[in-house]
C-alpha cells in the first residue's frame, strides 16, 4: 500500500494496465510528451514509447473516433478529453457510434474504450473548465459512466474500466485531484496523504463498476452523492450533526440500486447532491427511482441540492457550487419535514 | 510485396534539451513573392501558400511588391499599439501573479498580427477572435480599463464576472464574444459574412484560429461553407508553432503548410511573416479588399512564435528548450518595426524608450483605476444574483425560484 493523489492513482492504473496488456494505449491533447495538462499521463510515453502514449491533434471527435476504430481492431484505448467541457465535438462519436456499435452489429463489433475527462468546478475555470456533463452520458443507452471520489477507487475503477468490454466514460473531479476538498474553499488545502482512501494497493486490483460504497453508516437520512460531493456532504453532515448514511455512488450507469434502496428503506429520508445543473440532472433519475421503489417507506419528500440551472460563472463560483452550507441547510430542512 | 511490419508515424518535436530546429519553416526572402491582383483565382497563386510573404529585410528596409501599404503615421501607430499591447500583457500577468485574478493569457511575439490586421478593417466589420487577439481592441484604442475590469471580474466587468479572464466581448468594437471552446467561432464568422452578403451590406468578417485548433471539425466546416458561398470573410490561422505543449507538427504542419489547406477548397491562400508589421498590414488589406469587393474568402496563415507561456497556468520549460525562442528566425515584431522606422529617420531609440515609459505609465494608471472597481478577490463584484440573468431573455420560474433559494 502507498498513499497516492488522485492524479498518481489514475496514472498508476494506466501504468499497471499498459505493462500487463500491450493492447492498452492512451492518447489525447498534450498527453504524450508533456504528460497531460493535469499530469495524469506523465512518464507513460517515456516508458511505453510514442505509439502507446501519444499527443493528438486538437480534435475531440477525432480522438473518440480513432478510439472507436482502435477498439474495433482489438486495442484497449484510453482517450483523454482535456476538460469535460470540451467533449461536445466528440458527442456524435460517443452517442451514435461508441454507444451503439455493439447493438447495431448484433455483437460483431464493440467499443471497449475508456474516455477520461476532468470535470467539475472549484478552480475558477468559469463556464468552459467547470462542467459536470455526466447526465449527458447516463442518458445514452450503451455508455457506462463512472465518477470516483478518492485515489483508491480511482485506480481500481479505472483498471475495471479498461478491462470493461463496453465504452466507459470516466469522469475525474478535478478539484479533488490533489486533495479531498470538502467545499470549504477558504480553508487550507488538505493533502490526500491525510485521507485513508489515498491508501492504494500496489499493482493490479479492481473496484467493480456498478457497486456503490457506503462511506458512513447512519439511521436518520440517506445521502446520495458522487465525486467531490462525497466530501462536501460529509462536511455538511458534521456541521448539522445528523446520523446520516452517506452513499458514494461511484458508478451512475450501471447503478447500485440495491444499496440505495436498502438505505432509504432503513432511513426513510433521502438527500441527493450533485454539482451539475438540476434540471434533467442525474439527481432527477435517482429521485424518480426512489419514488418508484421506496415510496411507502419515505417520511419526507426526496430533496436535491445541485448546481443552479445557469452556466458556471467565474467570479460567483462559490455561489454556484453546492457547498456545505447549502447542503447543511437542506439536511436540516429535510430532518424537520 | 511485404515491407516488414507496419509502424505508426508519431511526429517527434525537438527534445527539450536540444536547440530548436526551424529548418522546415519554408522561409522566403523579403520582397521575393509577387503581389497578385485581388481578383486572382485561387489556382493561380498556389505557390503563395508555400512561400512566406515578407516586406522587411535583414537590414530593416521595406522591399518588394508588398511594401508601400503604410504611411509613416500608420507605422508609428502600429508600433504604439504593439507596445501598448505588450505593456498591457505584462501588467495583467503581474496582477494574476499577485492573485488579483485567476488567469491570464499573453500574446507576446504575436502583436503585429492583431494590431496590423485591425488597421485594415473598418467600422461595422466583425472579428471572431480567439483569446490571443487583444491587439484587435488595443489597436483601435478601446479603453484598457474596460478590458482590465473583465480580467479582474469586478463590478464594472461588462461580462458580469461570468467569463474567464481575457474572454472579452465588445460588439461596438467589432469584437465578437470569445468562447472557450476552440474553433467553434471560425464557422460562425463564415455565417456572419454570409448574412452580410445576404442582406446586401458591405461588412466583412474575420475568423481567427490557432494552428492547433485547425484540427477541429469546425475549421473544416468553415472552409467548406466559405468555398461554397464565397462570403466576405478573412480566414486567419495564427501559426505560433505551439498549442500548449504540442508542436505544430501534431496539428499536421509537418505534411503541408496550414495555408495550403485552403487549396482543396479552392480558396485563395497567403502565407505571411506574422512578425513583420508591414507584411501583415499589406496582406490584411489585400484580403479585406477582396472580401469587400465581393471576391470571396481568403485564408491567411500568419507565421509567428508564441514567445510567452500558453497561459499563466502553463510552464513551457517542461516541453520546449529555453533557447527555442532565441532560435526563432523571424525575430520580434516590435524590434523589427522599430528598426525600420529608425532606418527611415522617423523614429529613434530615445523616442522608443520614452514611448515605452509613457505606455507603462498609462497602463499602470489604468490598472489602478480598474482595481478601484474591485478584483476577483476583494472589493465589489457583480452580485451572485446576476448569474441567473441572461440565461434566457426572460427569467423562467424555475430560475427565479433558484435565485430565491440562493437568498436573492
Ligand atoms: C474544444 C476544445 N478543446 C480543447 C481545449 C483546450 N485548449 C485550450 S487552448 C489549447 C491549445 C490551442 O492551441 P492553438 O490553436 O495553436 O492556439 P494558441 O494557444 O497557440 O494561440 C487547448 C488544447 C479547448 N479550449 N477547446
Amino acid at each position: 500500500m502507498s498513499s497516492l493523489t488522485m492524479i498518481e492513482a489514475i496514472r498508476d492504473a494506466m501504468d499497471v494496465m499498459m505493462a500487463r496488456d500491450d493492447r492498452v494505449v492512451t492518447f489525447g491533447q498534450d498527453v504524450g510528451r508533456f504528460g497531460g495538462v493535469f499530469r495524469c499521463t506523465d512518464g507513460l510515453q517515456r516508458k511505453y514509447g510514442p505509439s502507446r502514449c501519444f499527443d493528438t491533434p486538437i480534435s475531440e471527435s477525432g480522438i473518440v473516433g480513432i478510439a472507436v476504430g482502435m477498439g474495433a481492431y482489438g486495442l484497449r484505448p484510453i482517450a483523454e478529453i482535456q476538460f469535460a467541457d470540451y467533449m461536445y465535438p466528440a458527442y456524435d462519436q460517443l452517442v451514435s457510434e461508441a454507444a451503439r456499435l455493439r447493438f447495431r452489429s448484433a455483437g460483431e463489433f464493440s467499443s471497449p474504450i475508456v474516455v477520461r475527462m476532468p470535470c467539475g468546478g472549484g478552480i475558477f475555470g468559469a463556464q468552459t473548465h467547470s462542467q459536470s456533463p455526466e447526465a449527458l452520458f447516463t442518458h445514452v443507452a450503451g455508455l457506462k459512466t463512472v465518477i470516483p471520489s478518492n485515489p483508491h477507487d480511482a485506480k481500481g475503477l479505472l483498471i475495471a474500466a479498461i478491462e470493461d468490454d463496453d465504452p466507459v466514460m470516466f469522469l475525474e473531479p478535478k478539484r479533488i485531484y490533489n486533495g479531498p476538498f470538502d467545499g470549504h474553499h477558504d480553508r487550507p488545502v488538505v493533502p490526500w496523504s491525510k485521507h485513508e482512501l489515498s491508501e492504494t494497493p500496489e499493482g493490479y486490483y479492481t473496484v467493480p463498476i456498478g457497486k456503490a460504497a457506503v462511506r458512513r453508516q447512519g439511521t436518520d437520512v440517506s445521502i446520495l452523492a458522487y465525486g467531490t460531493m462525497v466530501h462536501v456532504v460529509e462536511a455538511a453532515r458534521q456541521s448539522v450533526g445528523v446520523d446520516a448514511e452517506i452513499i458514494d455512488l461511484r458508478s451512475l450507469v450501471p447503478l447500485d440500486l440495491e444499496t440505495i434502496i436498502q438505505s432509504v428503506v432503513k432511513t426513510g429520508r433521502c438527500l441527493i447532491v450533485h454539482e451539475a445543473t438540476r434540471t434533467s440532472g442525474f439527481g432527477a433519475e435517482l429521485s424518480a427511482l426512489i419514488q418508484e421503489r421506496c415510496f411507502y417507506h419515505l417520511e419526507a419528500p426526496v430533496v436535491r441540492v445541485t448546481g443552479w440551472d445557469t452556466p458556471y460563472p467565474h467570479a460567483q463560483e462559490w455561489d454556484y457550487f453546492p457547498g456545505p452550507d447549502r447542503v447543511g441547510r437542506a439536511l436540516t430542512r429535510l430532518m424537520e419535514s | 510485396m511485404s515491407g516488414g511490419p507496419l509502424t505508426l508515424h508519431v511526429p517527434e518535436p525537438t527534445p527539450c534539451a536540444e536547440a530548436a530546429d526551424f529548418s522546415r519553416l519554408h522561409l522566403s526572402e523579403a520582397g521575393q513573392l509577387r503581389r497578385p491582383a485581388v481578383d486572382v483565382e485561387a489556382g493561380e497563386i498556389r505557390d503563395l501558400a508555400y512561400g512566406l510573404i515578407r516586406v522587411l529585410d535583414g537590414e530593416g528596409r521595406a522591399v518588394g511588391p508588398w511594401s508601400g501599404a503604410c504611411t509613416i503615421d500608420q507605422l508609428r501607430a502600429g508600433l504604439r499599439a504593439m507596445l501598448k499591447t505588450r505593456a498591457y500583457d505584462s501588467r495583467m500577468t503581474m496582477l494574476q501573479r499577485q492573485r488579483k485574478t485567476s488567469f491570464y493569457m499573453q500574446c507576446t511575439g504575436e502583436e503585429a498580427i492583431s494590431c496590423g490586421f485591425q488597421s485594415a478593417l473598418q467600422a461595422g466589420d466583425m472579428n471572431f477572435p480567439t483569446y490571443r487577439q487583444q491587439g484587435l481592441l488595443i489597436a483601435q484604442d478601446w479603453p484598457v480599463v474596460d478590458m482590465m475590469c473583465q480580467v479582474l471580474s469586478n463590478e464594472k466587468d461588462r461580462m458580469k464576472g461570468r467569463q474567464l479572464p481575457v474572454f472579452y466581448s465588445a460588439r461596438e468594437a467589432g469584437f465578437f464574444s470569445i468562447s472557450g471552446n476552440l474553433a467553434t467561432q471560425y464557422v460562425q464568422a463564415v455565417g456572419w459574412a454570409m448574412a452580410s452578403a445576404m442582406r446586401g451590406d458591405n461588412r466583412v468578417a474575420a475568423a481567427w484560429i490557432g494552428e492547433g485548433a485547425t484540427a477541429e471539425n469546425d475549421f473544416h466546416a468553415a472552409l467548406v461553407f466559405a468555398s461554397v458561398y464565397r462570403p466576405p470573410v478573412v480566414l486567419n490561422v495564427v501559426n505560433n508553432q505551439w498549442a500548449i505543449s504540442t508542436a505544430q507538427s501534431v496539428a499536421g504542419g509537418e505534411s503541408a503548410t496550414f495555408a495550403a489547406r485552403a487549396h482543396g477548397y479552392g480558396i485563395p491562400a497567403l502565407r505571411v511573416d506574422g512578425n513583420d508589421y508591414l507584411a501583415v498590414r499589406a496582406a490584411a488589406c489585400w484580403a479585406v479588399e477582396r472580401a469587400r469587393r465581393n471576391l470571396g474568402p481568403t485564408l491567411i496563415e500568419w507565421v509567428t512564435y508564441r514567445a510567452a507561456p500558453h497561459s499563466t497556468s502553463d510552464d513551457p520549460s517542461k516541453y520546449r528548450a529555453p533557447e527555442d525562442g532565441a532560435a526563432w528566425p523571424l525575430g520580434d515584431p516590435v524590434e523589427r518595426l522599430k528598426d525600420h522606422l529608425i532606418g527611415l529617420g522617423a523614429w529613434s531609440e530615445a523616442r522608443h524608450v520614452q514611448l515605452k515609459a509613457e505606455l507603462d505609465e498609462e497602463i499602470g494608471i489604468a490598472a489602478k483605476a480598474a482595481q478601484g472597481f474591485g478584483t476577483l478577490v476583494e472589493g465589489s463584484k457583480c452580485s451572485p444574483a446576476s448569474m441567473f440573468d441572461d440565461v434566457y431573455k426572460l427569467m423562467p420560474p424555475h430560475l427565479r425560484e433558484q435565485r430565491q433559494e440562493l437568498g436573492f
